[in-house]
């Protein structure tokens, strides 16, 4: 059984400006030990759907299909197995430490606080002994834990956030745009870090950026975003080297690689901006910002085809050529 | 048009805390920036390079060292200033938080125009709505008019950008400074922002000063790249020498952990850029450096040098240079 899959997932808000669309059928599973990356630009929906798998979603959201963990629906599941299943069961490390850590209390208080809530038969030595186990686990000190979040640097912080993710020992961490606010030193420890998790623990991992190039790195298999859906999905390796859907190549080359003589005052992008959820443009919601769009691409969504072993393809365009 | 030099001459930035310690944000900088080149300052938070380009702009004072714009040293009266900043113009990061919420479109890049005393006595003649319809069609924002009334929030991050460029423009200014021009903006937008930067330099011969950490931007569109450490510059020289051949510890190890696929071997350094009010004797770099504990720096004879001499500030020059006892011995021997 997959540790998590998603089937047919699709989450619409109600807005004064009527319904927004964030997910729109997404299919995906992650198993113990892999990671999957989930690629895609602001207003994609890849945040909607980290939130929705541990049921997190807004109220004005309305959602639809299903989010299966260890077999059981997170969205039919009843309150008291949800409030078991957060955190102990799956938990989510957010983006800006900053803001979700409270500010006036200490780190190590706020490590403990799920521990003493899912496990209140553990004393309180124990759990400062685990406390301190996380710390380190995460690669600061055990002392850390008496410092308040202001007297952390954004990596440290962002550390304490994974060290609260795993205080009670989950098996599936989503992880929202983790370093997106760290340079490339502190982005390349913490990425260590959640590697050595992946690794050393067995969890299963969703990794959620906009960074193509750390998903690449960092996941066994990736899913790009685009206005709601997955455009295309794959091996990482492959999909990085190799992208067949265009707005994917176009991610991938947005980040050059460095020393790439072809890169050299030809910074790639695409013109246009991401569509607004709420007025999709017919069809394949990237045609009017493709160069391969013909008129065909605007009259129907192309469904998510097997274009080649292992990947998914959202482009009536890819294999024709093939 | 001959060229027009933005240069920072052992330029040094001091903050005193309420505790008294003093933190030196910027240590002595030696940098150039001509009309027609794009300079990246690459670093990590804490490098200094933000405060390096504050300085260079007159926002920021120099407890040290001098700022010049074609060789006259910037003076820091408020006519001086005022003169100044026509010239050489800065585009600061987060279009979302620069732009004044109530302000149009217009008004945002008429305040420089109108501040300026430009808005009736252009150089050309042109009208205010004339000059506001050139800034942002230059900034790729066309047909121009149509934006005139929008607000901020109507905009999407990459237009918003575009008319913070737009408004730095108006004034005609020879030089941009940019701090993180494309971090804030989705990957598919950035593309379209650094082409903005290179074809304003190639139209309207513009020097730019980007200040950025991220790597891939400066090996897209950069001259020259200056890779800051601790308040210095550590490395500089032609981008394709400083990032396909670097010398200097730390932008190699900068350049390993850049996340692709076939890449180098990943140096990941220990801890953090130190607290600017303590900088470690000898080479700043020592307690972190890669070759000191591998005992590379050793081998070569320098260890002693790298934990007590310190290093001089670079000079400003076009060629590849790096302020490392390591590189600088290992130079030594094959001259020899």
């Amino acid at each position: 059984m997959s540790l998590l899959k998603l089937k047919g997932l699709s989450v619409t808000y109600r807005t004064e400006e009527g319904p927004l669309p964030a997910v729109r059928d997404v299919d995906l599973t992650l198993e113990r030990g892999e990671v999957v990356g989930v690629a895609g630009e602001s207003g994609c929906g890849k945040s909607t759907l980290a939130s929705t798998v541990l049921r997190l979603q807004p109220s004005s959201a309305t959602v639809s299909g299903q989010v299966l963990v260890d077999g059981e629906d997170v969205l039919t599941m009843r309150w008291g197995d949800l409030r078991a299943l957060r955190w102990a069961g799956a938990s989510i490390v957010f983006q800006g430490a900053l803001h979700s850590l409270n500010a006036v209390r200490r780190v190590g208080q706020q490590i403990a606080e799920p521990i003493q809530l899912h496990e209140p038969s553990v004393g309180a030595a124990e759990v400062a002994r685990r406390v301190g186990d996380l710390l380190e686990q995460v690669g600061l000190p055990a002392s850390r834990a008496a410092s308040y979040p202001h007297q952390l640097s954004g990596g440290q912080r962002q550390r304490v956030m994974i060290a609260m993710a795993l205080a009670c020992r989950p098996s599936l961490v989503i992880a929202d745009e983790p370093t997106t606010a760290l340079d490339v030193m502190v982005q390349a420890q913490v990425l260590d870090v959640l590697s050595g998790l992946v690794k050393e623990l067995g969890v299963g991992m969703m990794l959620i950026s906009h960074d193509l190039s750390v998903l690449a790195d960092m996941s066994d298999r990736i899913a790009v975003m685009y206005g709601g859906r997955v455009v295309e999905q794959g091996p990482a390796d492959q999909l990085f080297t190799d992208p067949l859907h265009p707005y994917t190549s176009a991610l991938s080359a947005s980040f050059p690689r460095i020393g790439d003589p072809a890169a050299r005052y030809a910074p790639a992008g695409l013109a246009g901006d991401p569509p607004d959820p709420r007025e999709l443009p017919p069809g394949c919601s990237f045609a009017p910002r493709c160069s391969l769009a013909i008129p065909d691409c605007t009259t129907a969504e192309p469904p998510l085809e097997l274009k080649r072993p292992g990947r998914g393809v959202a482009c009536i365009r890819v294999g024709e050529s093939v | 048009m001959s060229d027009i030099r933005l240069e920072a001459r052992d330029l040094a930035v001091e903050f005193t805390s309420r505790g008294g310690d003093v933190a030196v944000a910027l240590d002595g900088a030696d940098l150039t920036v001509k009309t027609g080149e794009i300079v990246a300052l690459v670093g990590e938070s804490g490098s200094g390079k933000t405060t390096l380009a504050r300085a260079l702009t007159g926002l920021q004072r120099p407890a040290r060292g001098q700022v010049l714009l074609d060789g006259e040293p910037l003076g820091y009266t408020g006519k001086a200033l005022k003169a100044f900043r026509r010239r050489v113009q800065m585009v600061l990061q987060d279009p979302a938080g620069a732009l004044n919420p109530r302000h149009t479109v217009y008004d945002s890049v008429a305040e420089g125009l109108r501040l300026h005393g430009l808005s009736r006595h252009d150089p050309d003649g042109r009208s205010e709505e004339q000059q506001v319809a050139d800034a942002l069609s230059s900034a790729g924002l066309r047909p121009p008019e149509r934006l005139f009334l929008r607000y901020p929030h109507e905009l999407s991050g990459g237009q918003r950008q575009r008319v913070l460029i737009a408004g730095a423009l108006a004034l005609r200014p020879d030089l941009l400074i940019a701090d993180e021009p494309v971090s804030s903006l989705d990957a598919s937008i950035r593309g379209e922002i650094l082409a903005l930067l290179l074809r304003l330099r190639s139209e309207l011969g513009l020097g730019v000063l980007v200040v950025t950490h991220d790597l891939g931007l400066a090996w897209n569109i950069a001259d020259r790249t200056a890779v800051m450490y601790l308040g210095r510059i550590v490395e500089a020289g032609p981008t394709e020498e400083v990032l396909a051949a670097p010398q200097h510890p730390y932008t190699q190890a900068l350049l390993s952990v850049v996340p692709e696929i076939e890449r180098l071997e990943p140096v990941v350094l220990e801890g953090e850029v130190p607290d600017p009010t303590h900088i470690p004797s000898g080479c700043r770099f020592h307690p972190r450096c890669p070759a000191l504990a591998s005992g590379l720096a050793a081998a070569a004879g320098v260890e002693d040098d790298c934990h007590r001499v310190p290093l001089p500030v670079l000079p400003a020059s076009e060629g590849h240079r790096s302020a490392c006892h390591l590189v600088a011995a290992q130079k030594g021997t094959t001259r020899v």
